[in-house]
């Protein structure tokens, strides 16, 4: 097991164009589940694919267990890597596919066996091993391809975007699986996703990348409840956090804190919001509309609430946000500001 | 073919027995008119004592067999035939897989280049053959001249390229291979690119170097692709006669004849008809496997 550490690290795929990876400088903890969340041609695939060695880094430094690995080819680096289409070798049986990274690691003949059938059996794969890649279901090649990740015991395991090929109903399944999985093996995992939804519930810290920057790198809780920008306070959450310019500086509230002022306790700060759309989500309604009244009159906003049978189309509605759910951001930088007295009125 | 077409009836499927017969009927006429005919005919002319200008004609069994199979030059064409198809395929894959590679990978020129490595395929096959023959040309060959200049052979003593059995033999493989590589290597090239890159990535991350690579993931990904080119190149130089005819003539002292050269030596300049017919049947064992093989990929290709 190794710790990741990127330092500075920058690639530029055209010079004089504008780097996929600027500057990012990172450290993984021992074990951890980090995971690369951005949208796409945020720079976390290139990120990952020069931790894997595929691509070298135009400046800075990629180390691992301590070690510079600038220099080392893929195989010098003891990664493992499943890659969003699995890349399953075609014309190879699961057995040999798993078995692969052994011979070309030239572990010994005698232990082939023993290491696949462990592999296998770590994912329940261990009846298939006869099959070709074609005559299996997409949540099967998947596990083929964590096999044939694990079956070398990797110092470090990167996935790159691994369940976006799966259906919805399977990648749920397929997601709790790989948790499972990597708290068996406990090695320390890189995972790169679009899916905030995946980062949230798989990821022991997140770094949020956008353009080839680093906009945050915390926990789930942290990336969601103190967003380091407005950038990272909307790409997580669904629907995005509401920003609304005041004055000198950007307030944002979370759909969930922007509720009607029934529902409302301690310190609020109270807003007239007329609804003109409506989602019913089952277990939830989205509630978009706009301001009206005050400084903030017609902005528009977005509330999430359990129910919302009292609401109507078109109807003006006594709102409230709590104060302390309050975020602030400079317009200019964009950053987060300290929380500040503001004149709603 | 327009009367054909409006009989297609109006049921939605678009099939009318007549529209494909119609649009079948050419190509099954151009091949009975032009390979069964004169199959039928050599098969026929095979087992008679036929000869041009003369009219008669009698049934004399095995005996154009009998007598082929006795003459040293038959043996030595069949020898050539398979030495130069298997041999100049060796060469040919070999090469066109590290071409195929080569070219693979973006560089600058490389338009100019794969350019340049068509143009054997592009050219009439005679042409390049009489562009051969002036190359190793006793007297003029550019190549003997380079040597001489490079003080490799004193004047005058280079070897006599298509001159001595063995450097004859050698040079018609080459001249074969040369033929052939451009095809192959376009082909080998397309199924390069189909191949993803995720597959040869990952072959890299698991521990695979270039050796390893090559050889356990990629070209036996291409062995379907890979089984066309060698098949198509088998066929082409087998039943392929205008390298030799040009460049030796299937001399010296008949050392460089394959199977179709010397079928055209006796048959028609020879005269023998009976025995040049005989002489072609020859081919037919070997193209039969051949076209086996080829369906059995065409088919293959169709299921996946």
């Amino acid at each position: 097991m190794a710790v990741v550490e990127t330092r500075d690290v920058t690639k530029v795929f055209k010079e004089g164009h504008l780097g996929a990876v600027n500057n990012v400088s990172f450290e993984t903890r021992e074990g951890e589940f980090l995971v690369f969340l951005g949208p796409s041609g945020s720079g976390k695939t290139t990120l990952l694919r020069m931790i894997a060695g595929l691509e070298t880094p135009t400046s800075g430094k990629i180390l691992i267990g301590g070690q510079v690995v600038n220099d080392l080819s893929p195989r010098e680096r003891r990664v493992a890597m499943v890659f969003q289409s699995y890349a399953l070798y075609p014309h190879l049986s699961v057995y040999k596919n798993i078995a692969f990274p052994l011979k070309a690691q030239n572990v010994p003949k005698d232990q082939h066996r023993k290491k696949v059938e462990w592999a296998a059996g770590l994912l329940g794969i261990g009846a298939l091993l006869e099959r070709k890649p074609r005559e299996l279901s997409g949540g099967e090649r998947q596990r083929v391809a964590l096999a044939r990740a694990i079956v070398r015991e990797p110092a470090v395991f990167l996935l790159d975007e691994p369940l976006s090929n799966l259906d919805a109903k399977l990648r749920a399944s397929a997601r709790e699986e790989l948790e499972r999985f990597h708290r068996s093996v406990g090695t320390t995992s890189i995972y790169v996703t679009h899916d905030q939804v995946e980062a949230m519930a798989m990821g022991d810290r997140i770094l949020v990348l956008n353009k080839g920057v680093v906009h945050q790198l915390g926990t789930p809780t942290e990336v969601y409840d103190n967003p380091a920008d407005t950038f990272v306070a909307t790409f997580l959450g669904s629907p995005p956090m509401n920003l609304v310019e005041l004055g000198d500086v950007i307030v944002g509230f979370r759909p969930e804190h922007f509720l009607p002022s029934v529902n409302a306790t301690g310190t609020t700060i109270p807003l007239r919001f007329e609804v003109d759309n409506m989602e019913y989500l089952g277990s939830e309604w989205i509630v978009s509309g706009t301001i009206a009244g005050g400084k903030l009159d017609s902005k528009k906003a977005v509330s999430r609430l359990p129910s919302a049978q009292h609401l109507r189309h078109a109807g003006v509605y006594d709102f409230v946000v709590p104060t302390r759910t309050l975020k602030f951001f400079d317009p200019a930088t964009q950053r987060r500001v300290p929380e500040r007295e503001i004149q709603w009125q | 073919m327009a009367v054909n077409a409006a009989r297609i009836k109006s049921d939605g499927t678009g099939q009318s027995p007549f529209l494909s017969t119609a649009m079948f009927a050419p190509a099954v006429l151009y091949i009975l008119l032009l390979v069964g005919g004169p199959f039928v005919l050599a098969i026929f002319y095979a087992f008679s004592d036929a000869r041009i200008g003369n009219a008669e004609l009698h049934f004399v069994g095995l005996e154009n067999f009998r007598s082929i199979l006795e003459s040293p030059s038959f043996r030595v064409a069949i020898r050539n035939s398979l030495v130069f198809t298997i041999g100049s395929q060796i060469v040919v894959v070999v090469s066109a897989n590290i071409l195929a590679i080569a070219l693979e990978t973006a560089f600058r020129g490389r338009g100019i280049v794969r350019f340049l490595i068509l143009l054997p395929w592009v050219a009439p096959i005679s042409l390049g053959a009489i562009g051969w023959k002036w190359i190793l040309d006793s007297i003029y060959s550019v190549i003997s001249w380079t040597l001489v200049a490079l003080h490799f052979f004193k004047p005058f003593s280079a070897p006599m390229w298509l001159g001595e059995p063995h450097l004859a033999i050698a040079s018609v493989l080459l001249v074969h291979s040369w033929r052939i590589i451009p095809f192959s290597t376009v082909i080998l090239l397309a199924g390069r690119t189909a191949i993803p890159k995720d597959i040869p990535e990952a072959a890299a991350v698991d521990g695979a170097g270039f050796w390893r690579t090559q050889f356990q993931i990629v070209i036996p990904m291409m062995r379907p692709i890979l089984s066309v080119a060698v098949l198509f190149g088998l066929i082409f130089t087998f039943t392929d006669m205008t390298v030799v005819y040009i460049l030796t003539a299937g001399g010296p002292f008949d050392s460089t004849q394959t199977l179709p050269s010397l079928a055209f030596a006796l048959g028609i300049q020879g005269s023998d008809l009976a025995a040049g017919a005989a002489i072609s049947l020859f081919l037919v064992p070997l193209l039969v496997i051949l076209a086996y093989f080829m369906l059995r990929v065409a088919r293959r290709a169709e299921v996946s």
